[in-house]
């Protein structure tokens, strides 16, 4: 079991409350998920070439000032990071492949847990209200997000392995379910270099659709290659720029709910999660049906 | 009333739970242990918790204000169910008797397994409506999904709307009375002609739903009784 959140605002007046609204929507989801939880958030745009990488780390210690000087001794340039404890978000303008590489090879221990113009992502071990409160969900602001309250079936229980999953970069997804054929998945992905960084099913998801993408389909057609491709049982909601995607197996095994207003769209595994949302008691509701593409736009 | 800790409000005659205030547990208990003369109970603010007057047995009005979540009313016997919102998976799953009437749209596998009782739901149902029914009377106002009524042992199931892929799969003595399109029949499942008993069926059905449609409008499908015997030519395809 797990829980899968998404709330995207169409007012940009209410970007500011992104986080505090979706707070109850990911304590409410704790049933399904208590081992894990993250969030994938997408903020105002960077300029040019400017890029953002999220950051783990293996303990809430670390030395990023030290990081951050071997990256400025590595790729100059005009760099600042915030840090949230065991996470960093840093926007520099060097290309995603390169800071990849490099922090592969100079900071095995370091994840990278996203990549973008957008993106921030934050995941850990731990209740939701934990993460949380870890990483003051409640302060974020943006147009939408992803999360995600885990209870492990597929892999072990470690901040690389909840979710978000994210690749490539300003693309992310969350998983309710477990998928029979990951490493099939794997297989046909990995010759064609996509590496991977855990051992979990949903990653696979992940991959397949950003590489689907990058091969020139657009999301809708990705998802749809995707029914042939991926089997198991999976509510997938999915994350990118300027869109939120959501999609369930052909028998619907996992559950999903939507709520929507002149103010938001709000996705949850459950509507005893969406119930603290404002005016939910006049918000159109609805089950998505399975094998159908729901896609919202920003 | 063993097991409440906080006295229940009444409000004319009904008395009422808020599970903004009070917990599950404790409308559960009262609903199990603590009714004694109650004759009906209302639920405020349910937000989608689960198991929501699951294990009745008694018989009292229960009205629940709102969205329910899981089991809604699950396993119930003798007690009336009012949902005023949707219901979540599993809503009067392996009732035996009583009714059990939702106002909105309900999740997969409503009145799974149940044995007996009324199920009523006014809007859509989702996936696998009436899966391994036993004796139950379903009545749906909308459409139903996928694999409803698979493996359908006894009962009747009304859609008023139309049904997904493999509509009666593998149905044994089950009945559906369908009025609208069928995606597609699932094995072993057929169309026959109505009789006057199934048209009388259906009206009774309706009338008890409070639902308004022609009992002339609905189609029969039920078991073609080949997958009772195994057959060895069949090779595996049926």
């Amino acid at each position: 079991m797990c829980g899968i959140v998404g709330l995207l605002l169409k007012k940009p007046e209410l970007r500011e409350r992104l986080g505090e609204l979706a707070m109850p929507m990911l304590i409410g989801m704790t049933e399904r998920g208590p081992d894990s939880a993250g969030l994938a958030v997408f903020t105002g745009e960077l300029a040019g070439m400017q890029r953002k990488y999220s950051f783990c780390a293996p303990a809430w210690e670390y030395d990023w000032a030290g990081f951050e000087s071997s990256f400025i001794a590595k790729f100059g340039g005009q760099v600042t990071i915030i840090i949230k404890g065991n996470h960093a978000v840093l926007t520099c303008s060097a290309p995603a492949p390169k800071v990849r590489s490099w922090a592969k090879q100079a900071f095995p221990q370091l994840h990278v847990l996203a990549a973008g113009r957008l993106m921030d992502i934050y995941k850990d071990v731990g209740s939701p209200a934990d993460v949380a409160g870890r990483y003051e969900f409640e302060k974020l602001a943006g147009s939408h997000l992803v999360a995600h309250t885990r209870m492990a079936t597929e892999s072990a229980v470690t901040p690389d392995r909840a979710h978000p999953f994210t690749a490539g970069e300003d693309f992310c997804l969350v998983h309710n379910g477990s998928l029979s054929n990951p490493y099939q998945i794997r297989r046909r992905l990995e010759p064609l270099g996509i590496g991977f960084d855990t051992d979990n099913d949903t990653e696979a998801a992940c991959r397949y659709f950003e590489w689907r993408m990058r091969e020139g389909d657009d999301l809708e057609t990705a998802i749809h290659k995707g029914f042939e491709e991926l089997d198991g049982f999976y509510t997938f909601l999915m994350g990118t720029a300027d869109q939120l995607a959501l999609v369930r197996d052909a028998f619907a095994c996992k559950p999903a709910v939507v709520a929507e207003t002149d103010d938001y769209v709000a996705i949850s595994s459950e509507f005893r999660s969406l119930s603290k949302l404002p005016d939910i008691k006049n918000a159109t509701i609805f089950e998505p049906a399975p094998e159908e593409i729901y896609l919202w736009r920003v | 009333m063993a097991g409440v800790t906080q006295a229940p409000r009444t409000i004319a005659a009904a008395v009422t739970f808020d599970l903004a205030r009070q917990s599950l547990r404790e409308l559960n208990q009262y609903l199990h242990h603590g009714l004694g003369a109650t004759k009906k109970v209302l639920v405020l603010n349910p937000d989608g918790a689960h198991n929501i007057a699951a294990g009745m047995n008694a018989e009292v009005e229960i009205e629940i204000d709102g969205h329910a979540g899981y089991y809604a009313a699950g396993m119930n016997q003798r007690a009336s169910v009012l949902i005023r919102g949707n219901a979540g998976p599993g809503v009067a799953e392996g009732m035996t008797s009583g009714v059990v009437h939702v106002k909105g749209f309900a999740s997969v596998s409503a009145g799974a397994a149940a044995h007996g009782g009324l199920l009523v739901i006014e809007g859509d149902a989702s996936l696998r409506c009436g899966i391994s029914m036993k004796g139950i009377d379903i009545v749906v106002g909308g459409s139903v999904g996928d694999f409803s009524a698979f493996m359908a042992q006894a009962g009747r199931l009304v859609v008023c709307g139309d049904a997904g892929d493999a509509l009666g799969d593998s149905l044994y003595e089950a009945v559906i009375y369908i009025r609208g399109q069928v995606k597609s029949l699932g094995a072993d499942a057929h169309e026959e002609p109505m009789t006057g008993t199934d048209h009388d069926a259906v009206k009774n059905l309706l009338a008890k739903a409070g639902l308004k449609h022609d009992p002339r409008e609905f189609r029969r499908v039920a078991s073609k009784r080949e997958l009772y015997h195994w057959n060895a030519d069949a090779n595996q395809e049926y």
